[in-house]
């Protein structure tokens, strides 16, 4: 019987042939805290004065309150900095990123076992990682001893078909499954999506669909590691750290859901939790307060560039408010250089240094009583950004820089549809500001 | 051990944000401090009114949301002797467990505010006294029954060297 990605990992991973259903004791490759989580962790392994690291690559990441608004997340932070430099754990600075985007540019690998600290931990299953979020404690003793203990899930297979239509993409895709499945309809399992529609599809936006897999419940969202994947790693420097990971023939599902892209349209998760998704049709009109586009689940380079796309020679509406944030100093520096940043400023956008910026209610963006925020990120409970009586979407990021120039929720096929007219209609000429239309 | 206490009623998807919200991230490092706040944004009356050895009651996917070992750590130390909910989010479960807060999965459609709960850990029996009811909670996996015997993670690392699952 050939084996689901999970199972091959773990089998890998623990030295024994391993089954969903089976308890197994697996070596961690990268075990990883951010500043939420960190201190916590820390002070448990202090107790046990076992201020040591042995897994492959333990790593420490600010990003939830970067730079600290508050004494005390600042002393929060000096412990992160001190447990670093007595035990050479990694310390990924104030101004580096999002722990899930540093993990796939710089960590994770193909075959790993990746834990953090973090429930969107499983972001780096899109390289072909068995990568899961676990709590302090677990992420703590898995750093110190280099190990930690598994139930192999059960897979789930999400089949994907078909082209997306122009203004929708992966974000839409995994809210569409989430409103399917349910908040819990994928608890203890793992996701492991594939099909035509993902070979084609981009990293930036495999690790979106890896990263919400937790959304539906799920331990862990895999995506086979191929030439996509090897391409990325490449690019980074790491090509070392490539290999080919599938599915065996013949793996064993407990169920095959399959998705035509091509009848998807955007979706949009309504407040106050993730499975409350309906079609855009829905929402169309809600008046909008803060628009936020960032986070693990969207504030990577290709979605700055299509949410630049829309916004270059608009503004915001004058009521509602743009805040910007890429993941990562990488992605910053690329929005930097290829005039990404200057698009959003003129649009009205602030933009926030690499974080999670205003996601988890901490600072940068918290909402008023009432407020209404369309956010790309993954998560929208009450409370969530701040404030228990804020209201919070969730879209993709063409949603969002559409709507952010409407002020209200508005279908960003509308203007991939105006496009495609104007190119039909006067083809190789120049647009209505003279601007070269790009094809 | 058998547990006593009054029910507190909450309802479906009980979030970790409910339970240990954002805005007090500042008060992580001072967990008695962010114990005054458990629960607030699901039942503003919960951390003032509530007794110790008090349950949660509560739906569906409890704990749902972020890893934050928080939300079952500040339900522990406000006193709560443990949460009965008809299903759990994973790492909830899993957090839970590792910090010693009981956990028990069962029909909680049959208890309502302020019933008198009585539960049994050993055998997993919950007794509703105001309604005259038993009901039976589905026993915890092997491995996680080994862990919360022991007092939570770090006690069974410290007692076993190690991980002892089996």
């Amino acid at each position: 019987m050939g084996k689901t990605m999970a199972e091959k990992i773990l089998s890998e991973k623990s030295g024994q042939d391993a089954h969903a259903g089976d308890i197994v004791i697996a070596h961690v490759d990268v075990a990883a805290f951010q500043d939420g989580t960190g201190p916590l962790g820390v002070r448990q392994l202090q107790k046990m004065s076992l201020e040591e690291v042995r897994a492959r690559r333990s790593v420490l990441f600010i990003d939830h309150a970067a730079p600290s608004p508050r004494k005390e997340l600042s002393n929060d932070h000096m412990l992160l900095r001190e447990f670093s430099r007595k035990t050479g754990a990694i310390l990924s600075e104030i101004g580096e990123g999002v722990i899930h985007q540093r993990l796939v540019e710089s960590y994770a690998r193909p075959g790993d076992v990746v834990i953090g600290a973090d429930s969107h931990t499983c972001t780096s299953g899109a390289l072909g990682a068995f990568a899961t979020g676990m709590g302090s404690t677990d992420v703590a003793i898995g750093m110190a001893m280099g190990k930690s203990w598994f139930k192999v899930p059960e897979t789930y297979r999400i089949e994907v078909n078909g082209d997306f239509t122009p203004g929708v993409g992966s974000k839409d895709l995994i809210l569409y499954l989430i409103r399917m499945l349910g908040a819990d309809g994928a608890t203890y399992k793992a996701l492991e999506f594939g099909g035509p529609a993902i070979d084609k599809m981009s990293m930036e936006s495999r690790f979106v669909l890896s990263n919400m897999a937790v959304e539906a419940g799920a331990k862990t969202g895999l995506i086979a590691s191929d030439r996509k994947t090897r391409q990325y790693l490449k690019a980074r420097g790491r090509v070392k750290d490539w290999r080919a990971l599938a599915p065996e023939e013949g793996a064993k599902y407990e169920r095959v859901i399959v998705v035509d892209a091509s009848k998807l349209v955007p979706q949009i998760a309504f407040p106050h939790t993730v499975d409350n998704t309906k079609d855009i049709d829905k929402g169309r009109g809600t008046k909008i307060d803060q628009v936020f586009i960032g986070t693990c689940t969207n504030g990577r380079i290709e979605d700055l560039r299509i949410a630049a796309r829309i916004l270059r020679g608009r503004e915001r509406a004058p009521h509602t408010r743009l805040v910007v944030v890429p993941a990562s100093r990488d992605i910053y520096l690329e929005a930097l250089g290829s005039g990404l940043l200057d698009i959003f400023v003129r649009a009205g956008g602030i933009i926030m240094g690499p974080g999670c910026g205003p996601c988890v209610g901490v600072h940068q963006g918290v909402l008023g009583d009432g407020e209404v925020c369309l956010s790309t990120a993954n998560r929208n409970f009450r409370g969530r950004m701040g404030n228990p009586d804020g209201f919070v979407y969730l879209a993709s990021p063409a949603t969002a820089a559409f709507s952010a120039i409407k002020g209200q929720i508005s279908d960003p096929r509308e203007f991939f549809a105006r496009r495609q007219r104007k190119k039909v209609a006067k083809p190789g000429k120049r647009g209505r500001r003279g601007r070269k239309i790009h094809r | 051990m058998v547990l006593r206490g009054k029910a507190w009623k909450f309802g479906d998807s009980i979030s970790t944000d409910l339970i240990c919200p954002g805005r007090f991230f500042h008060l992580r490092s001072n967990l008695p401090e962010l114990a005054k706040h458990v629960l607030e944004d699901a039942d503003p009356n919960f951390a003032s009114r509530m007794s110790k050895g008090d349950f949660v009651v509560a739906g569906n996917n409890f704990g749902l949301g972020s890893s934050r070992e928080h939300a079952p750590t500040i339900i522990k130390l406000a006193g709560v002797s443990a949460v009965l909910a008809k299903s759990f989010a994973r790492i909830f479960y899993r957090n839970a467990i590792n910090v010693g807060l009981p956990l028990l999965e069962c029909d909680t459609d049959k208890i309502e505010l302020n019933d008198e709960i009585e539960v049994d850990l050993a055998t997993g029996m919950i007794k509703n006294v105001s309604k005259g009811i038993e009901l039976k909670a589905h026993p915890l996996p092997k491995a996680m029954l080994n862990i919360l015997n022991d007092g939570g993670l770090l006690a069974h690392i410290e007692k076993h060297g190690g991980f002892k699952l089996d």
